[in-house]
């Protein structure tokens, strides 16, 4: 099969920049993008700048950009990625500095790891034996637990690309995996840091990470999952626990939202700064006809949907 | 053709230029459409409740669901993330029988059951699959000839492809740009097509939230377009209705409209632009317009 690599370069020595060098070759029809690469830095261009090692999608380290998304490129078919004219594009992975060529430097990513302190904390005395956890729980960390660290999540996160502050998808994955954890009894206190600026609440919902995670960890489904324990365990008083808190009790209240209320709700009435913020915005949407309805009507049948939301409270409640 | 349509809260409420706009296009398509929401459905909870509690957003979807099988019709939405929340609740209630047995409880006073046979889609996934390419060409009264136009999913109905079934359905990765060149316009490839809009991080952090308008609008711009278009009204109320902001945030000048794609079909199929809310957007859509010789 005949191929063209086309592979984002950078050498921070030259004085050249980003540039793209494509690299022409023939190779075998099964082959992974990884092959073709070390194709090329054996038989083609040996200054070629990339991380690999397990060749097994076990490691994580060749993590890079395939046609625009992240991807292991170990685990990566050519033949699925190559265009019309047989092109694929490669670049380093985005939200992470380039060391050279397709080498990024990982440390912010080591670093925002560390945060959430990744270890399991007990409390009281340890066990004589192991400690005992259900199948149940273990079954469901499992999931979690085999994140590779590869960081394609981080890669492709929409909310880092915008604030580099931002926590990570992968940070707080691992987060949840300690969170959840049955024989950890910081869950409290770790969800009061995650609560804070930059944490679990400055996700976009952009399921970026959950599309790009070669071990199907759903980060984002993770984050969501912190969220909610986050409001059960009593952290109801951010903006984003404020927002989900009015937007449940506006729809339980008519059965679909009311966006003029919506706002005013998560904000607080008193708030008056807060409001004032709304207020150039609601006045071009005044002017366009575009405010919704003062007058906000109920779904037919309200009443089986307040039941509902009533009956569900109380289940949980009574679980809890 | 008909459809238990689920409008969403948007059409009707931040967005209200859409609902009439999508009627009207169904209307010419030939779609019937039996209405959702006058039958007691709810809001799909937009992920937003889900945060608190998605267990319940997964009982109000199943409900929907179960009312749309009543009337034994297909479900169409013209929300992107309705479409995204909708399949992501579908999929976890399919595919796990004890789950659905615990949701279908909750359902049970109601005298309502959901049965696992439905199957909710966008306006834009019935264009291509249910009407088709080459039929919706037939409908074209005023092509968008001269037009270029960088198509704006929005996250929910490209992610996650497996909830969305792109497998199966695997022309729906590139419909919106389908759609675009059988009405006579350009598609304008360019980076932010599937990024995310910003629209879920606007009440937690409006300032990354605006950042994220201000770097699609301009990429847009900078490419050449003279207009985004989005199946998604979420999208819609940030990219359009935050643009201002995003200008003001980076010192740039970027006014680019933002056309709903009902809007965008309805225009081509000939309707007045007034008819299809053109004129209630915050960034002007005067400029498209001219392009191809209609008063705004």
């Amino acid at each position: 099969m005949q191929v063209i690599v086309s592979v984002n370069r950078f050498n921070p020595q030259d004085n050249k920049g980003k540039y793209w060098e494509d690299y022409n070759l023939e190779i075998e029809e099964n082959s992974t993008v990884l092959d073709a690469l070390i194709k090329i830095r054996e038989e083609i261009d040996g200054s070629l700048a990339m991380r690999c090692s397990c060749r097994s999608a076990i490691c994580g380290s060749c993590a890079m950009r395939v046609n625009g998304h992240a991807r292991l490129a170990c685990n990566t078919k050519l033949a699925d990625m190559t265009d019309d004219a047989g092109m694929i594009k490669v670049e380093p992975m985005t939200n992470f500095p380039v060391i050279k060529d397709l080498v990024i430097d990982q440390q912010t990513f080591w670093d925002k790891v560390k945060q959430v302190s990744p270890w399991l904390q007990s409390e009281g005395p340890d066990p004589k034996g192991e400690y005992v956890a259900s199948n149940e729980s273990m079954n469901h960390l499992a999931g979690v637990m085999a994140c590779i660290m590869c960081g394609a999540c981080v890669s492709d996160c929409s909310a880092l690309e915008v604030d580099k502050n931002f926590i990570g998808p992968a940070a707080l994955a691992k987060a949840y995996r300690f969170v959840a954890d049955p024989r950890d009894s910081k869950s409290v206190q770790r969800l009061g840091v995650l609560n804070e600026y930059s944490g679990i609440w400055d996700c976009t919902r952009c399921y970026e990470c959950v599309e790009v995670c070669p071990k199907g960890i759903a980060p984002m489904d993770r984050i969501m999952a912190l969220r909610e324990e986050a409001i059960r365990v009593g952290y109801d008083n951010t903006m984003g626990a404020r927002h989900a808190d009015a937007f449940s009790d506006i729809v339980e209240d008519s059965g679909w939202l009311d966006e003029l209320r919506l706002p005013i709700k998560t904000v607080g009435i008193f708030n008056l700064p807060a409001l004032l913020n709304f207020a150039p915005v609601g006045l071009r949407a005044l002017v366009k006809g575009k405010m919704p309805a003062i007058f906000h009507h109920n779904v037919p049948n309200v009443q089986n949907v307040r039941k509902l939301f009533k009956r569900i409270r109380n289940d949980q409640n009574k679980d809890d | 053709m008909k459809f238990a349509f689920f409008p969403g809260c948007v059409s009707r409420g931040g967005c209200p230029e859409l609902y009439p706009a999508a009627k009207k296009v169904c209307a010419q398509l030939g779609i019937e459409l039996d209405e959702l929401q006058d039958r007691g459905a709810t809001c799909t909870g937009a992920g937003v409740l889900q945060e608190k509690n998605q267990f319940l957003g997964d009982v109000l979807n199943a409900r929907t669901f179960a009312i749309a099988e009543g009337l034994g019709l297909p479900i169409m939405v013209i929300c992107s993330t309705c479409q995204g929340v909708m399949s992501q609740a579908n999929k976890r209630l399919k595919t796990d029988p004890d789950y659905l047995a615990k949701v279908n409880e909750q359902l049970r006073e109601e005298g309502l059951e959901y049965k696992g046979t439905a199957s909710p889609r966008h306006l834009l996934w019935v264009m291509v699959e249910d009407i088709g390419i080459d039929n919706l060409k037939t409908y074209v009264r005023r092509p968008l000839t001269g037009l270029r136009l960088a198509p704006f999913y929005g996250c929910y109905i490209v992610r996650p492809s497996d909830d969305l079934e792109f497998k199966l359905y695997p022309n729906r990765e590139d419909s919106l740009e389908r759609v675009m060149e059988a009405l006579g316009a350009e598609p304008v490839d360019f980076p932010g097509k599937t990024r995310c809009c910003g629209f879920p991080l606007l009440t937690i952090n409006e300032k990354n939230s605006v950042q994220m308008v201000a770097n699609h609008t301009m990429s847009a711009k900078q490419l050449g377009a003279d207009a985004l278009v989005t199946p998604c009204p979420l999208c819609h109320l940030n990219l359009d209705g935050y643009q201002p902001s995003a200008m003001k945030q980076t010192q740039q000048d970027i006014n680019i409209p933002i056309i709903h794609l009902p809007q965008l079909v309805g225009l081509a199929m000939g309707f007045d632009p007034k008819e299809l809310g053109l004129s209630r957007h915050i960034i002007s859509t005067k400029k498209v317009l001219s392009k191809i010789q209609v008063a705004a």
